[in-house]
Order: structure tokens, then sequence, then C-alpha cells
């Protein structure tokens, strides 16, 4: 038994017809895990990850080829496969009004465990999630790490042999995503079961023992994080430079040619090359004093994007000209967001507690946060989407309890899922959102046309929007959320469930639209994307934990262990250091 | 002008997002051809073929000939002839027959002697309704037939006789009652559904937020997503009108204008509670459930199948906020009766106030319902 | 641990989480015991065939001591409410505005030719636009007038000769309570559109709160979950149909001449088939919203149209006549009516019973082979 794989696929195909065309979700698919190890299914939207899960667990059939699981041949045995494997779907359904206990007890009885055995493994796994004091607390009442961590322990209340975890941390704040993976690990230790997980974080990768890498149903390629991004060694590089921002750098690098990829890294820019070595890019560089070139440890990002793009350049096509007109240079020191003592009540209970801050004019500001900081809350309250406690809100210099209709008109709002009239098609929506703002007609054809252009939406601009890909719906919802030229650009989320080249191209967008002078405010859960901001605000239960460039609050954090802490460790440190503080204060 | 384009644009997005999703284009046109030729048909009560036994102890003429005027009724069918009492109880019982016919041995003697002749007709009476209608069409042809007797007897007939005449239906046709109320069925259902949900299905794809959002004013927003359900209402209507007087033959007596003056009043008036009940919803299944539970009231205190004035006074006076009540005194007024404008004016005016006051709090309700 | 104590384990493990969720949501609970009491009040109340009060206009142009007498027959009856008018004209301009729903016109030279000729003729127009009001209106009118000729005839001393007189006798509801029908009837309605209801969200919800995909890959069996989540729907529409039984014998004063059990055995019967019916729904349509429209549209509408409930089968359209023998709630009204107000009918109870548990056992294997434990399928 030892050596049997645990999940083996043979040239598996699967293919689903949606909206009339059939769409290739798998393509001879062909894998072999071994037992005991944690595999990580990693590629973009739409890459077939869940398609191959939901195979795995004897959810699908395939059209062509062979799945075993633990030695099992899941189309003939698919309940003796049910009986052997856990699997934890993307939104993990549990019973929002049954208590932690009662899900974990249906669990339980489903899965035959025997009654005896029950005390001691609920008192293990409520441990090991932290859980122990919420055990008659309803599902729906915990935060989404909580749930999470709950739809883990049901899936592992009789331990199975393969556990298959679809995007287990997706939309999970930072700490309970590294708590999450040491519940994985210490089940691999500890019982010896195989993990198939799959995850959109790249950074997440490097945590597997091995790899395989998914892009549009075919599989590109299966090894140990290392033998993805060793290959890289030579090609990744860090750039810096003291006279312009990080922006700038990374605006210049990422248009310059034989260069595959350019990102924010800290306060750096992190490069990867289409061949070994540096280009000596006298055009893109010219003029830069203060040039500071390295090599960098390439890690799987690196890989990833160098295999998914082959040899092209970082930007497939330079982004048209977003800003048609540019803002009055920021010469004022009049903000265009101010907030003070901002407070929104639900009954008794304080969403949001007496925040503060101001935006000035052409920043990208960040409001970051994990689930029920109140992130969102404040920022439905800037856009006038929710009534105001008490505290005041002024945007654009008006205070939006009395010019609400004119502040809207100077404002630009895309939310959290693109939410567009997906019943209409990318040129009826445009239409509608420029009628929507008032726009003339002259004004309104010649908007259209630029983002039609702008937004490379042409050839799509006869399709209905819900058929789009997922990445040209964010374009549109952009678009749309720009018709007016608004001075201040609103973004809830912007990124979620984006594969990372469509989160690299809107970032390059925003970059564009910052430097003409909009001003953009911004949530996100993706720390690494704080680093596009200029300045940011971490929140936390309803206040603000910190405020400043991104650069400061790593800072706050340096020291001998982490010499060069990233965002996320910024963040956890300012989210314990608070717990740690309210624990002081109850005791 | 930016308000007008705002309110135009805003109307020609939600008429496109309800026609252009083909599951809602079939909600709009399947059920309602489904309802009006099922309801056309079925929902009558009008009786034809009520099933009859007869038990005629009396072989003689005159018994044979009041049996064949009745079975001869097209309201009335024989199923079968029995000859001794025990057979009537199983027949009534288990609802072989409607009713038993039971002329006695001495039913001729009794009428060539003058002396009244009964005839037992034993109903079953577990709808009772049909039973008394039943009982109407026996009395009719009872009563020609004793008229007739009397003359061809040179017996006195009663000193006075009653001249019944139904006027605007003159011969009762159920048909004629329930199809024009199927107008005004119909299209307030259709309208609830369209607009009752316009708001949740934004609300729950996130477009709400995004509309809000814009400098559009909730009255912008208000006048925009009740056009779509006021058009759809109209065509809709204007289809089942068609239908009512090409296909089930109803008279059209009244004035146009004044039908359609009442179902814009009235569209105005079911937008308003369907855009009402819209925006209390957070999902399209409350928007369902909120609809739900105003249609079926609406269509039972509205006077559709059974009378206003037979309800208990309480209820009659909650009928006076449904809008349904109004239209459908308006729909068979011009049907039937040839009504117009002035004899209508007492439908109009509360209608009116129903859409002004139902309208006002869904607008309202659009900024104040968030969170 | 042996297949059958993992069964048992499994199903006590669903019956006991789709109880535990009945519980905590209000919702299922005021379907099932809220809204057949809402519901019942409202049609109860609200839907009435009994004509009581109707207002009639009349106009006597000469008035004497016989008009006085035909008017007070009227009078005295409890289903009219006479009200005089001065004129032809007035009374025709009252009709119209729908203050009165008839005219009973009697004309200057009535008492003469009473007395006379013995032809007088009495003149009534009534509203014939609700061709049904009119008709029980006719009726009622008639029986006025034989009750007034018999009167008047023994006031003058005459017999009054009457070649052949109706002696009805109405069985089952000799007072001809247009309720003693309806409520057993709206029982069958409602019930139908609770059962549909309960059932109909209870998969889509699974699927929609992604739940169900967690369920599917435990090794429990589709039986087992058919059964896990009917039983407790189950006990919740006994209640409500028990609390509808009650408001109908005590609320609404029907008669139960039948017995007790045959009427909980054969809503027991109805009540998995309006389950399953809304299992079926439930399993194809995967989505609360469109099961829900679903439910409504083809659950209610038919029970309430075409189940014989109000309109009587035998006189539709024969095609429409073919489509009632689908419809679930008209075996169940015939069931209802005849145990309400005849008693035990065996053979009527017995023969819908019969094609109830048929057209359970269709829903119920429907649902069960629809319902897979595969996504695609």
């Amino acid at each position: 038994m030892a050596n049997t794989a645990a999940l083996v696929f043979g040239a598996v195909s699967k293919t689903f017809v949606a909206g009339g065309m059939a769409v290739q979700a798998l393509d001879a698919v062909t894998i072999r895990t071994e037992p005991g190890r944690v595999t990580g299914l990693i590629g973009p939207d739409g890459a077939g990850k869940t398609t191959l899960m939901r195979l795995a667990a004897g959810l699908l059939a395939p059209d062509a080829g062979s799945i075993e699981v633990l030695g099992i041949d899941v189309v003939k045995q698919p309940l003796l496969v049910q009986s052997s494997v856990g699997y934890m779907p993307q939104r993990f359904g549990l019973y929002e009004d049954l208590s932690v206990q009662e899900n974990l007890d249906l669990y339980a009885d489903l899965q035959g465990v025997p009654k005896r055995e029950r005390a001691a493994r609920y008192r293990e796994l409520m441990h090991m999630t932290g859980l122990a004091p919420f055990t008659r607390r309803l599902a729906g009442r915990l935060s989404g790490g909580m749930k999470q961590k709950l739809g883990l322990a049901c899936t592992l209340v009789r331990p199975p042999r393969l556990l298959l975890l679809d995007e287990p941390t997706v939309g999970v704040d930072p700490v309970s995503r590294r708590e999450l993976w040491g519940i994985v690990y210490r089940q691999v230790r500890d019982e010896g079961m195989s993990v198939l997980l799959s995850t959109a974080y790249l950074d997440e990768a490097e945590r597997c023992d091995e790899v395989i890498l998914m892009h549009q149903g075919k599989q590109l390629g299966q090894g140990t994080p290392a033998s993805f991004s060793e290959p890289m060694r030579g090609r990744s590089f860090h750039v810096s430079a003291g006279s312009i921002g990080k922006r700038t750098l990374q605006g210049r690098l990422s248009a310059a040619p034989g260069i595959v990829d350019a990102i924010i890294e800290g306060e750096q820019v992190r490069v990867v090359t289409a061949q070994g070595g540096m280009p000596t890019l006298p055009e893109a560089l010219a003029g830069i004093e203060g040039l500071d070139i390295r090599p960098a440890e390439p890690i799987f990002e690196d890989a990833f994007i160098a295999t998914l793009k082959g040899g092209q350049a970082a930007v497939t096509q330079p982004v048209a000209d977003l800003a048609t007109r540019s803002v009055a240079a920021a010469t004022d020191d009049h903000a265009v967001i101010e907030v003070k003592d901002l407070q929104r009540r639900f009954g008794d209970f304080y969403a949001v507690k007496g925040v503060s801050f101001r935006v000035q004019r052409g920043e990208i500001f960040g409001l970051l946060g994990a689930n029920g900081a109140g992130k969102s809350t404040t920022f439905r309250m800037l856009c006038g989407l929710l009534p105001v406690s008490a505290g005041e809100v002024h945007v654009a210099g008006l205070d939006l309890r009395y010019a609400a209709a004119r502040a809207r008109g100077r404002l630009g709002y895309m939310a959290q899922r693109f939410s567009l009239y997906v019943d209409l098609t990318v040129l009826q929506n445009l239409r509608f959102f420029a009628s929507a703002y008032g726009l003339g007609r002259a004004r309104a054809r010649q908007r259209i046309h630029w983002a039609l252009d702008g937004f490379e939406l042409v050839e799509y601009a006869n399709v209905t929007s819900g058929d789009l890909p997922l990445g040209y719906k964010q374009r549109l919802a952009m678009a749309a959320a720009l018709m007016h030229e608004p001075d201040i650009l609103f973004l809830d989320e912007p990124t979620s469930g984006v594969d990372p080249l469509a989160r690299r191209e809107f970032w390059q967008r925003i970059n564009a639209l910052a430097e003409s002078g909009v001003t953009v405010l911004v949530t996100t859960h993706f720390m690494d994307e704080a680093n596009y901001c200029d300045r940011l605000v971490i929140m936390a239960e309803g206040e603000v934990l910190a405020e400043g460039t991104p650069a400061d609050m790593k800072a706050r954090f340096r020291n001998e262990q982490t010499p060069d802490p990233t965002m996320e460790d910024a963040f956890i440190g300012l989210i314990e250091a608070h717990e740690s503080a309210q624990q002081g204060s109850a005791a | 002008m930016n308000t007008l384009q705002r309110v135009l644009a805003l109307a020609i997005k939600e008429l496109l997002a309800v026609l252009r999703d083909k599951k809602s284009r079939i909600v709009l046109i399947g059920p309602p051809i489904a309802q009006l030729i099922i309801f056309g048909y079925a929902a009558t009560f009008d009786l034809n073929d009520i099933p009859l036994a007869v038990y005629n102890e009396d072989r003689s003429v005159p018994a044979r000939e009041l049996v064949a005027r009745i079975t001869g009724s097209p309201h009335f069918r024989l199923i079968t002839a029995i000859d001794h009492d025990e057979q009537i109880a199983p027949l009534i019982n288990n609802r072989e027959v409607l009713l038993v016919l039971h002329l006695g041995p001495r039913f001729s003697e009794y009428l060539k002697r003058g002396k009244p002749a009964p005839a037992q007709v034993i109903i079953d009476g577990r709808n009772s309704n049909t039973a008394l209608l039943t009982l109407g069409y026996l009395r009719t042809i009872f009563t020609d037939f004793n008229i007739e007797w009397s003359r061809q007897h040179g017996l006195r007939g009663p000193p006075a006789e009653l001249q019944i005449r139904p006027w605007y239906n003159e011969n009762l046709l159920s048909r004629w009652f329930i199809v024009p109320g199927i107008v005004g069925l119909l299209t307030l259902v259709i309208t609830t559904i369209v607009t009752g949900l316009s708001v949740a299905r934004e609300r729950e794809a996130g477009t709400f937020d995004q509309l809000l959002v814009t400098p559009m004013r909730p009255i912008e927003i208000l006048i925009g997503k009740s056009f779509p359900g006021i058009l759809i209402g109209l065509v809709e209507g204007t289809f089942i009108l068609l239908m009512a007087i090409y296909w089930f033959e109803v008279p059209l007596r009244g004035s146009l204008g004044a039908l359609y003056l009442g179902m814009f009043l009235f569209l105005l008036s079911a937008v308003g509670i369907g855009l009402m009940i819209s925006s209390l919803a957070v999902t399209q299944q409350q928007g369902i459930l909120g609809a739900f539970l105003f249609l079926v009231p609406s269509v039972i205190l509205s006077g559709f199948a059974t009378p206003i004035s037979n309800m208990p006074e309480i209820v009659q006076q909650m009928t006076y906020v449904n809008p349904l009540r109004y239209f459908l005194v308006i729909l068979r007024g011009v049907f039937l009766e040839g009504d117009s404008y002035a004899l209508l004016f007492n439908q109009y005016w509360p209608m009116a106030i129903i859409a002004v006051v139902t309208l006002a709090v869904a607008g309202w309700l659009f900024r104040h319902r968030m969170n | 641990m042996t297949p059958m104590a993992a069964k048992r384990m499994r199903l006590r493990g669903m019956v006991r989480k789709e109880s535990l969720q009945i519980l905590r949501d209000p919702s299922s609970i005021a379907i099932a015991f809220v809204m057949p009491v809402v519901l019942l009040l409202l049609f109860g109340y609200g839907v009435s065939l009994d004509a009581r009060n109707v207002p009639l206009a009349m106009v006597v142009e000469q008035a004497d001591a016989n008009t006085a007498s035909l008017i007070g027959a009227f009078r005295h009856s409890e289903y009219f409410d006479p009200r005089p008018f001065e004129n032809i004209q007035a009374a025709q301009k009252a009709f119209d505005l729908r203050e009165v729903f008839g005219i009973v016109w009697l004309r200057n030279d009535f008492s003469r030719r009473l007395l006379s000729q013995g032809d007088a003729p009495i003149g009534v127009i009534v509203n014939g636009v609700d061709a049904n009001q009119a008709r029980i209106t006719e009726g009622y009118i008639q029986g006025v007038w034989q009750t007034w000729l018999g009167d008047f005839a023994r006031s003058q001393g005459v017999e009054l000769q009457v070649p052949v007189v109706l002696e009805p006798r109405i069985w089952f509801n000799a007072a001809v309570r247009s309720r003693n029908f309806l409520v057993p009837g709206l029982i069958a309605v409602i019930m139908t559109l609770i059962g549909a209801m309960l059932t109909s969200m209870v998969v889509a919800r699974e699927w929609e709160r992604g739940t169900m995909e967690a369920l599917m890959v435990t090794p429990i069996r589709i039986g087992e979950m058919v059964v896990g989540k009917l039983v407790p729907y189950f006990l919740l529409g006994m209640g409500g149909m028990l609390l509808s039984v009650a408001m109908a014998l005590w609320q609404f004063d029907v008669p139960l001449r039948g017995s007790f059990w045959a009427l909980t055995a054969a809503s027991a019967l109805f009540m998995l088939v309006a389950l399953g019916m809304g299992l079926l729904i439930s399993v194809v349509a995967k989505n609360q919203f469109v099961a829900g429209q679903v439910s409504i549209v083809i659950t209610f509408l038919p029970a309430f149209i075409l189940s014989g409930f109000i309109f009587q089968i035998s006189s539709m359209p024969y095609a429409i006549q073919v489509i009632t023998h689908i419809v679930p709630a008209r075996y169940y009204v015939a069931i209802l009516q005849s145990l309400f107000l005849a008693g035990d009918i065996w053979p009527i109870v017995l023969s819908n019973s019969a094609a109830l548990l048929v057209m359970m056992l269709i829903f119920l294997g429907l649902a069960r082979r629809k319902f897979h434990k595969r996504l695609d399928a």
C-alpha cells in the first residue's frame, strides 16, 4: 500500500458546454502524486484547477482518461473513494445555521466516525483550529478565517488518506492563512496524509513539497518549487533608483524590451528578463541616476510568469494613454478625501469607530484589513452608499451629506465583483454609464471610443458582458467607472479572483491614472499589492491600527529574524500587537 | 435635459436587461399564454353535462315528457335509470351522479287531478355552488313545463309572472365575466414580477451600488425603473385584450380610451407596489416571496372569482387598498356594460392615490435601505 | 462498524441536521404554521359564494297592499336588501353606478292585472356581468316569488294550481353553505403550496450555499439524503395539516363526518406527494429562485383552478379535463370534500388514494433518479 500513488490522472480530458460553446476544462492531463506529500495545484483563473479537484473527488466523470485515487478507480467506485478522501470545496458549505459542534456532529455521522472515538478527535481538532471556545457558536457568526478552519476541521473529522483542498486560503486574512497551513502540515506529519491543494497565491507555492503548474486546462509542469525557480537564476533582478519613484521605474521597465515581468516588491522593482543577464536598456533607463541593479533570489512567481508569458514583453501592448486630460498638478496641499472621526453603527455594534485620514490628490491610498475589519463599511460611506452615523467625510471638497449628487458626479466606483449588467453587451453597458453620468452626445461617443480602444475591448463590443472572461469583465468595469473622467476612483478589492497576469496589467493602468493626477482609493487583501500604494491604513475591528507609507509600515517590524520584512509580516505584526494589547487591557 | 437623458438611458437598460435574458423572456411569454388558455376555459361556473340519474316510478307520458325535457337540456346528461330507493345513496355518495330525479308512482295521477305533483330531487351538496346552480337550471325547466301544462290543460297559471332579464350578459356566460378579469390578473402578475425583482436583482449583482454612485437621483431611478414594467404591462395587457375580443369573443362595448386610462393607472400602482417590494427585498428570493405574498391576497380579495360583496365587512374594507379591485370593475364595465370615463371616475382616483403613495415610498426606500 | 450501523448513523445525522435547520430558520416554521392559518383565514372569509343582503332596487309605480306584500317578501328574505326608488330612471342610474345589483319593477297596472287576468308581470333586471352571482340571485328571487305566490293565494282564499312542484333535498350540506365545501378544498390547495414550497428550496439551497458539494463527497447515499430530507419536512407539514383541519372544524364550523384516521392517512399520502413534487422541482432547478417560481406556477395555480376545488371539473373542455388528472390536488380535494361532508365513502377515498400513491411513487422515484452524486450528470 505504501507505494500506491495518492492520485494518478492518466490523460484525463473534460469538456463543458457553456453558453453554446464547448470549453475544454482539462486537456489530456497526466499527473502522479506520491503519498505523504503536499502537492500544490497552481494556475491562473480558468486553468482547470477546480475541475481537476472535482474529478478526483468523484463529483465529475472524465470524458476520457483514467483516474485512480489511492489505487481505486474513481469512475467505477466513487463511493469507495469518497469514504477515504476528504474534500473541501472552494466555498466549503458550512451550515451557517448550525453551531460549530453541530456541524462537526453532522460530518462525523456522515463519515461514520464511531461515537467513542469522537470526543478525542473533536478535542484535537478544536485545539488545532483554536475553535475550542466557540463550539456552541453558530457557524454563520464566525469570521471568514474561522469558517475556513471549521470547514477544514469538518473535512478532517475522520482523518482521510487524501485531502483535497480547493483554494482554501482565498479571501482569508494572512494570520488565518498561516494557521491553515500549520494545520495542513501537521496532518501530513502526524497522520501521513496526502494533500492536493489548489491556490491562486503564488507565494503559497513555495510552501508545497511539489507543484503542478496548469494553464488553460493544460498541465505545464510538475516538480518541486525549486525545480521551477532554479532555472530562473540569473534572470531575476531587484532594481531601484534613488532619483525616481518605484512606480515610475516599474512603468518604464515593464515597457522595455527583453523584460518579461516587472513588479513592485517592497521598495524595489523586481524584474524578470527574457534571457539570462540584465539587458542594458539604454532607452528605458536613460537619464536615471542612482540606478541599482542586483541579482535577486529566484522565486516561483518568476517562473510562473515567465512560463505563462513565454518570451513576450512585460506589457503585451503599451497601455494606451488612459488619462486624456491631466488633472491640475498636485501643487496645493488640499486633501481630496478628508475623513474625520468617522463612525458607523449597526444597532449597538460599531462597525467603524472613529476613523480619520486624509488623501492627497494623485495619491494611491490603500485600505487594508481582514474580513470584518470595517474597511468595506468605511469605503461604502466614502462613496455615499451608506449613511454616516457620526463624523465628517469630505470628498472632492464636498460634504457628502449635503451635496451627494454633485460629489458622486466626480467619483468613479468599481465594486468588488465587477458589477456590470451581465445581460447587456459591452457597448450597451458603456452607453448606459455614459448617459448615467450625463455625458453629452459628442463626449459620450468620444469616451466610448476611448474605452473600447484603451481597454482593448473593440472586438468584444457586441459580446454579452456576462460571457466575457474575468479579466475582460474587470477591464469593462474599470472603463465604466472612468467614463466621466472622475477626479477620484474608488476600487473595492479590484483584483480578488483575478489571476496574476491580469493583476499586473490592472495595476499598470492604475499607476498611469495616478500619474495623471487621479486620486485612487483602494481596498485589498493582497498584501503584496499594498506596495503599489503611496500611503495606506491598516484597519482591525473598526479602528485604524497604523497609517503611513508601505516603507514606514515595514520598517516598524524590521528586526534580526526578519531583516527585510514583507507587508504581510507587518500586517501580522500589527494585528498581533493589537490583540495582545486588547487582552492586556481586558485582563 | 440631463435628467431626461439619464432616465431614458436607465429605462432602455432596464428593458434590455429583461428582454435579452432568455429565461425572463420565456417567463414573460409562456406562463401568461398558458394561464390565459387554462383560465379562459377551465375557470367557469357554467355547468354542462351534469351527471343525472332518473328514478321514474311512473311510466306515464307526462312523466316521460318531464324527464325528456331535463335530459334533453345541454346542462344535464343521463347516466343511468334506476328502479329502487337503495340505488340512490351509492350513486350520489360515490359521485357517479350529481343528482337523482325521483318521480313517484302517483305522479301523473296527481298531475291529472290538478293536485301539485311532487318531483323529488336529491342533489349532492358537497359543492354547494354547483348544487345551487343545478337547482336553478331545474327550476327554469320546471317553470316552463308548468306554464305549458297549464296552458294545454286550461289551468290558471300563477297570478304574477317573473320576467327576469339579465343585463349586459344575456346568456349569463361565466366566460364573459372571467376573461376580462384575466386581463387584470395577468398584467398584475407580470408587472409585479418584472418590477418586484428589478432592484433585488441589481442588489444581488452589486450593480445597484454602481447605480447609486452615479449622479442619478432617486426620482430618476424610480422613473427609469417604472418604465419597463409599465411598457411590458401595456403590451401584455393589449395582447390579452385582443385574445379576449377575438379568441374568446367577449363583446367590447365601451370606450377603449377609458379602459386604457384605467390600465395605465393600474400599472402605475402595480409598479409602485412592485418597486416597493423590490427595494425592501435584499435577495431575489425575498423579492419572489414578497411578490407572492402580495399577489395571492390581492387576487383573492379583488372580486376576480367571487364577489367582494359576499365577504365579511372587515374584509371588504381591506379590499379598498387593492388596485386590482378597481381595475376589474373598469375592465368589466368597459367590456360588458359599455362604460365610459364618467361612470368610472370612482375607480380611477383610488388607483391614482395608491400609485402616488407606493411610488413615493419606493423612491424613499431606494436610498434609505442600504445594508 | 457494520454497514447497517453506518447507514443508520448517516440517516440520523441527516435527519437531525435538517430538523435543527428547521428549528433555527423561522421561515420554514412560518411556511408550515403561519401560512396555513393566514391563507385559511384569508380564503375562508375572502372566497365566498353565498350571496347575502344583495342590494335590490324596488320600483313600485303604484303602491298598494299587493305590492307591499311582495316587497315585504323580499324584505324578509335574508338574501336581499331592498331599496325603494321613485321611478325606473332613478333605479337604473343606481344600477349603472353598481349601487344595486338588480331592479324589481312593478308597473302601475300590477295590482289590476294581478287581480283580473292573473298575468301580472314582475319585471326583474339583474346585472349579468358576474354570471354565477346572477344565476344564484335569480334562484333566490324565484324562491321569494314562489313563497309570495303561495301566501297571496292563501290570502285570496284560492288554491294555487301548480302542476309539478320541485322538492329539492340537498344532501351533505342542507344549508348550502359554500364555506363547507370551500374550506376542505382550501386545505388541499394550501397543503400543495406548503408541501412544495417547504421542499422545493431545501435542495436548491444546498446547491447555492455550496454545502451540497461537501455533502456529496461524504459516503452518504442519495436514497439516504432523500429520506433524511423528507422525514423532518413531512412531520412539519403534517403539523401544519393538523392545524388546518382544526381550523376548519372550529373556526369555520365545517362538519367532519368521516373518520379522523382516514383523513390523517389520506393527508399523509398527499403530503408525501406534495413534498416529492417540491423535491423534484428542487433537484432539477438547483437554484432557489427558479425553484420558488416554478413551485408557485406549477403547483399553486393548477391546485386552485384545476382541482375541482371551486370550478366543476366535469364542466371543463375535454382536453382540460385530461390535464386535471395530473394535478395531485384533484384527488385530494375529492377525498377531503367527501370525508368532511359525506363521511367515509370508501370507493372515493380508496380510488383517489390509489391515484395519490401512484403519483407519490412517480415523484419520489423521479427525484431519486434525477438526484445524482455527480455535478455534470
